[in-house]
Formats: C-alpha cells, sequence, structure tokens
C-alpha cells in the first residue's frame, strides 16, 4: 500500500506542479498575482473538448488547441487589461483585483456559453486500463502528467539560465526599469510571457480534465487556491520552487489521508505549509529579490 | 403587473384548455410550481404530470360527476413568490386544496400558510426533513433519502453477499454530508461492519490516496455519497487501481449522467428510487406510454410522483361529498386524504403520519417501497 501511496502522491504533486510552473512564472516576470490563471486553465480544456468533439481534432491536436487558445487569452488579458494598468503606475494590488474580475467574467462567460454541468472528453481517447508496474497501478496519463512537468521545469530552466531570452526576462525581473533602460524590449517580452504562461496553464487544464473526467465551468478554482499555496510555498516566482512546493503538497496530502485520515488532510497538509513559511518566511527557494510584494 | 397577469393566465389556459369554461361544480386544485428560473426543469415536468392526471380523471367522468379543473401560477422556485402565489390560489381563486411548491426551501416558507387558512398543500418533491412537521395540513408523496438509503443498502447487502463496507463522502457540502448522515444511521441500524471512513472536499480531481486506503481494509463494497461530478471519478479511479466491488450511491448518484461521465467504469453502481422508468408493472407502463404520447418525450420521476400524486387526491375527492361551502369542504378533504391507498406509477402507496418538533402529531409523509437498481451497461437494472 505505501509504494501505491508514493505514487499517487508523486502524480498528485506533479498535478499540483503542472498548474503553478505558468502561475509563478508570469509572477516572476510581471510581478503580478495573476488570479485568472485558473479561469485560463479552465479555458485550455474547454478548447480541447471543442477541438475533439467539434473539430474531431487527434488528442495531440486538442492539446495543441488548448495550448494555444488559453495562450491567446492569456495575451489578451496582458494587452487589454494588465497594460493599460502598468501604463498608469497603479498600486501592485490593483492588477491582481482586475484578475479576480477577469477569472469571474471568463467563468461565467463559459457557463453561459456551455452549461455549468459537468462534461467529459470522450471515453476511449486514452488508454483507461491500468498498467501494473512493479505491483503498482499507473495508468499512461499519470505517467505523462509526471514526465510532462519535470520536462516543462527544466525547459523552462534552461530557457531562463542558458537563452538571451532568459536573460532578459531575468533582468526584468530584478527591475523592469533598468531592463528597459538598457534596451531590452519590455513590454515584447511581457506579451510572450503572458501567452506561454497561459499556454502551460491550458496544457494543464487538458491534461488534468483527461485525469478528472470532469470539465465544468469552475473547475479552475479549487486547483487556483492550491496553486497560490504552492507558488508562496516554493518562493514566488521561482520556478524549481513552484515544482518542489507542488509535491511537497501532494506527499503532504496523500500521506496524511493515508496515515492520519481524510477529514485531517487539509488541516495537515496546510499546517504544514505554515510551518515552512514560519522557517522560511520567502519559501523554499525565495531567493528572487523581493520585488514589489 | 397586467402583462404579468396576462401570461398567467395564459399559461393555464394553455396547458388546461377548460379552465376559461370553469363552472359551478368544477373542483378548482391549485398548483404553485417552478415554470421559470433555475428549478423550471424540475416544475414543467411536474405540471406535465398533474395535466396528464387531469385529463385522464375528466375523460374517465370526473369526480362523481364535477371535472378538475388546475388553476396553475408560476412561483420561480423562490420562497415569495411561492408565499404570494399560495395566497393568490386559496383567497383569490379560492382553490379546494394546492400542490407545490417545487423546492423544499419554498415549501418551508410558504406551506406555514396553507395550514393556518386551514386548506391541505401537497408536495410531490419537497425531500428535505421537517416539511410535513409544519402541521396536519401538509402531505407529501415525494419520498426521502431517509427512507431509500436504508433499502438500498439492506437490498445490496442480500443480492451482492456484503458483510462489511467502506464509506466515502463529501463533507464540505450540505447535500452529500446529509446523505452521510442517513447512511450512517441505516448502516449502524443494519449492523454492519465499516472498514474506514473516508472523505474529500468538492473539486477535487484526485482521489486515489483515499481510495488505495479503501483498497487495503478489503470492504465487501463501498458506500458513496457523493454528486456526480465527483462520484463518478471516483468510480473511474477505483476501477484503475483494482478496487472492483460495489458501490452503493445515494440520490446524487441516481443519475443517467453517470454512463457518461464514468463511461467504461460504470457497472456494479447500486442506487435506491421512488420510481423508475425501467419498472415495466402495469400502472406504470400506461402512464409512460401515456405520458410519452403526450409530451412527445419520456416522463421523469418528478413527473411521475405529480401524476400519482392527482390521483391520490381524486381518491379522497370520491369520498367526500362536497356542500359548496369552501371551509367545510377543504376540512373535509383533509379528513379523506391519510386514509388513501393507491397503486400507481410509482408503485404501492399509502401515507404515514409524523410528529412535529414536541412530538405532536403533524402532517403526512409517503409510506412507499423504493426500487433499487443497478447499473449494467448503459442502464439502470432493477432489483428485486
Amino acid at each position: 500500500m505505501l509504494e501505491q501511496q508514493l505514487f499517487n502522491a508523486l502524480s498528485l504533486g506533479c498535478v499540483y506542479a503542472l498548474f503553478a510552473l505558468g502561475f509563478t512564472l508570469v509572477f516572476g516576470v510581471l510581478g503580478v498575482v495573476n488570479l485568472s490563471h485558473g479561469a485560463v486553465f479552465m479555458v485550455g480544456a474547454y478548447a480541447a473538448l471543442m477541438a475533439i468533439n467539434q473539430l474531431q481534432m487527434p488528442l495531440w491536436g486538442a492539446l495543441l488547441a488548448g495550448c494555444l487558445f488559453s495562450g491567446i487569452t492569456g495575451l489578451l488579458i496582458d494587452v487589454l487589461v494588465l497594460r493599460p494598468l502598468r501604463a498608469r503606475n497603479v498600486p501592485h494590488l490593483i492588477p491582481m483585483i482586475a484578475t479576480i474580475g477577469l477569472g469571474i467574467a471568463i467563468n461565467n462567460l463559459t457557463q453561459g456559453l456551455f452549461g455549468a454541468e459537468n462534461q467529459r472528453f470522450p471515453a476511449g481517447l486514452l488508454p483507461q486500463d491500468p498498467l501494473t508496474i512493479l505491483g503498482l497501478h499507473v495508468t499512461e496519463l499519470e505517467l505523462g502528467i509526471i514526465l510532462l512537468s519535470f520536462v516543462l521545469m527544466t525547459l523552462l530552466l534552461l530557457a531562463l539560465k542558458k537563452t538571451q531570452l532568459g536573460r532578459a526576462l531575468r533582468a526584468i525581473a530584478e527591475s523592469p526599469r533598468a531592463a528597459r533602460l538598457l534596451g531590452i524590449n519590455v513590454e515584447g517580452l511581457f506579451m510572450v510571457t503572458s501567452f506561454s504562461a497561459a499556454a502551460m496553464g491550458g496544457l494543464a487544464g487538458v491534461l488534468i480534465g483527461l485525469y478528472s473526467n470532469a470539465l465544468f465551468p469552475l473547475m479552475g478554482q479549487p486547483v487556483l487556491h492550491k496553486g497560490i499555496a504552492v507558488i508562496i510555498l516554493g518562493g514566488m516566482g521561482d520556478i524549481r520552487g513552484a515544482m518542489l512546493a507542488g509535491l511537497f503538497l501532494g506527499f503532504a496530502e496523500v500521506l496524511s489521508v493515508a496515515y492520519i485520515g481524510s477529514t485531517m488532510r487539509d488541516a495537515v497538509a496546510f499546517g504544514l505549509l505554515f510551518l515552512v513559511l514560519l522557517v522560511r518566511p520567502k519559501g523554499l527557494f525565495g531567493s528572487l529579490k523581493e520585488r514589489k510584494v | 403587473m397586467k402583462t404579468h397577469l396576462l401570461s398567467r393566465t395564459t399559461l393555464a389556459i394553455a396547458a388546461f384548455g377548460c379552465m376559461a369554461h370553469a363552472i359551478a361544480g368544477d373542483i378548482k386544485i391549485g398548483v404553485a410550481e417552478a415554470l421559470s428560473g433555475g428549478a423550471a426543469q424540475y416544475g414543467f415536468s411536474i405540471r406535465n404530470g398533474f395535466t396528464l392526471a387531469a385529463e385522464e380523471i375528466n375523460a374517465a367522468g370526473g369526480i362523481n360527476g364535477d371535472k378538475i379543473v388546475l388553476v396553475v401560477e408560476d412561483e420561480q422556485g423562490k420562497k415569495e413568490e411561492a408565499i404570494n402565489a399560495f395566497k393568490k390560489l386559496i383567497f383569490q381563486d379560492k382553490v379546494l386544496m394546492l400542490f407545490g411548491p417545487t423546492l423544499s426551501n419554498s415549501a418551508q416558507a410558504a406551506d406555514p400558510i396553507a395550514q393556518s387558512s386551514k386548506i391541505v398543500v401537497f408536495g410531490t418533491s419537497n425531500t428535505a426533513d421537517g416539511i410535513t412537521s409544519i402541521g396536519n395540513f401538509v402531505f407529501r408523496n415525494s419520498v426521502t433519502e431517509a427512507d431509500v438509503l436504508p433499502v438500498t443498502i439492506r437490498t445490496a447487502v442480500k443480492n451482492a453477499k456484503i458483510k462489511k463496507v467502506a464509506v466515502f463522502y463529501g463533507n464540505d457540502d450540505v447535500f452529500t454530508k446529509s446523505g452521510y448522515d442517513n447512511f450512517k444511521k441505516a448502516i449502524e441500524d443494519q449492523k454492519l461492519p465499516v472498514t474506514t471512513t473516508e472523505t474529500f472536499a468538492k473539486g477535487d480531481v484526485d482521489f486515489k490516496a483515499q481510495l488505495t486506503k479503501i483498497k487495503a481494509t478489503n470492504p465487501d463494497a463501498v458506500v458513496l455519497s457523493a454528486l456526480i461530478a465527483e462520484g463518478a471519478p471516483i468510480m473511474v479511479q477505483a476501477r484503475q487501481l483494482g478496487l472492483n466491488v460495489p458501490f452503493i450511491g445515494g440520490n446524487g448518484m441516481n443519475s443517467v449522467k453517470v454512463f457518461d461521465l464514468a463511461k467504461g467504469s460504470s457497472d456494479n453502481l447500486w442506487v435506491g428510487s421512488p420510481w423508475s422508468l425501467q419498472n415495466r408493472a402495469k400502472e406504470n407502463n400506461q402512464f409512460i406510454i401515456a405520458f410519452t404520447q403526450k409530451f412527445k418525450s419520456p416522463p421523469d420521476q418528478f413527473a411521475a410522483q405529480a401524476y400519482d400524486a392527482l390521483h391520490i387526491a381524486s381518491e379522497a375527492l370520491r369520498k367526500v361529498k362536497l356542500s359548496g361551502d369552501l371551509a367545510k369542504d377543504r376540512a373535509a378533504l383533509r379528513d379523506a386524504l391519510p386514509a388513501v391507498k393507491i397503486s400507481g406509477a410509482t408503485g404501492a402507496f399509502s401515507f404515514r403520519q409524523v410528529t412535529d418538533k414536541s412530538g405532536a402529531p403533524a402532517g403526512y409523509d409517503a409510506q412507499q417501497t423504493p426500487i433499487v437498481s443497478v447499473t449494467k451497461g448503459a442502464n439502470f437494472e432493477i432489483v428485486k
């Protein structure tokens, strides 16, 4: 039983991490806690569902459609809402409040278009029968989620560390004004970041939608709440931190169910999170310079 | 306001062509249901059930020669509107008795008005605790989870050779928590050992931690109080973990959506319900055929309960000699109702008197045996 629970924890942790990667990236670069990320996540899942049901796309096409649609949504949020706010140099809480409103609007729009009831991806899209590896029941989707979250984290880290783009992004994270003075196209990079972070959110939406078999307009909200905890624990804006904190939350939840009891799950998981933050107020990887927050 | 009234009247006329020609000797019965708003999907079913029953009764000669005329009001699924609709039907339209309202919440608010006006109010869809405790003019034929769940468990235990169960429920939702309370009581009453009790929260996507733990305790079945949104993924993930025992579900799992949302893993789910489309007993078969013919779509539980309710009321009416004195006739109908026994679309039916908070006798609940079904393929199959 313990081995199965450890695997459950790994896959749940990777679900959280997958969501948190894009979430933390936006904060790291734009300095905005984007609370519409849950809605962006949901939009990706619905876009993929449409691609499959209406356009008869295969799974990979649907994944791409989900990423693209969420990416464009994220881009529009930045261009239409966050940029005008930046231009007016508003206090840092304002963009966050604006994204709450955006999230509600997007959720309601989806509800108006598709209804509030649950939908699912067609059965048979993925092999549903579990594989048995070393006595563990695992599904191909779980393996895919675990693999993808590690690959994405590695790619993001490499991109930020080794490429010119990454160096520019890190310069912006230090100080957008200094970066602009150095001739970096700050607004352009904000758009690139918004697009890629939202696309990752969309990817997470499709994968988690496939995993839970339950698509509904508010599906992003519970994940968003866990996501906030994860990026705070990981150290706001830190990629490795988001990954590690996602895994931490997954293991804390699963092991507290296994050894303490499921009614105590959230109390134990969030209690542990609180303890970690008491010792390390900046989170596990609070290496970034303290920003506006 | 004028258009509002107009639309209500049109509605009534549209539904019951004879309304405009109401004459002395007709028996006016008030129907207040949610015909707009979120609960309208139930309200329409209920209204259609009443319409069909009224036509059948009138076509067969009415009540000792008098025709039944339904006066329909839209209570919009709201407490305030239910109160308004009740007042209009009682004092303005002077109906003999009332059906409705659609939701338990509205019934809690509006039924006391009927009680104090000494007129029978008959709910066909109110399942919350305490509705019939309001007073002795309050009746319902809707069966509550407290009645259904013990029967579901007993039937599953007997047929699937279940010796011990694990319990799994959503602890942050009023409906699933109250389902759990009813399950827990039934399990204790039937002295069924519980291997473990686990919980989940609304919006969870992963249930494997709890299911792995449940599997390790080796239960013969999992008792599940969940809405279909979480219940379907739970069944899928349980099967993926190799937990292949039966699931015993509450009312939240009693939905054909399970065949879609848990496709491939939906077999062996046991649920109880007051009515089933699969039940081919004579009365139900007739009802299903007549309803489908008239409304071009098959009936649901709400239509069946409304249909039966009007037949129950008409049985009582047959025994009442109407004097023309409204207050006296309303009281006489109340006195005749509790003794009615019929066999309708939902099976054999009789009333059972309940008590109010202080223990004094109050209104009447349904005394009925629920139908237990188990899922197989894409169908609920009835278990005898």
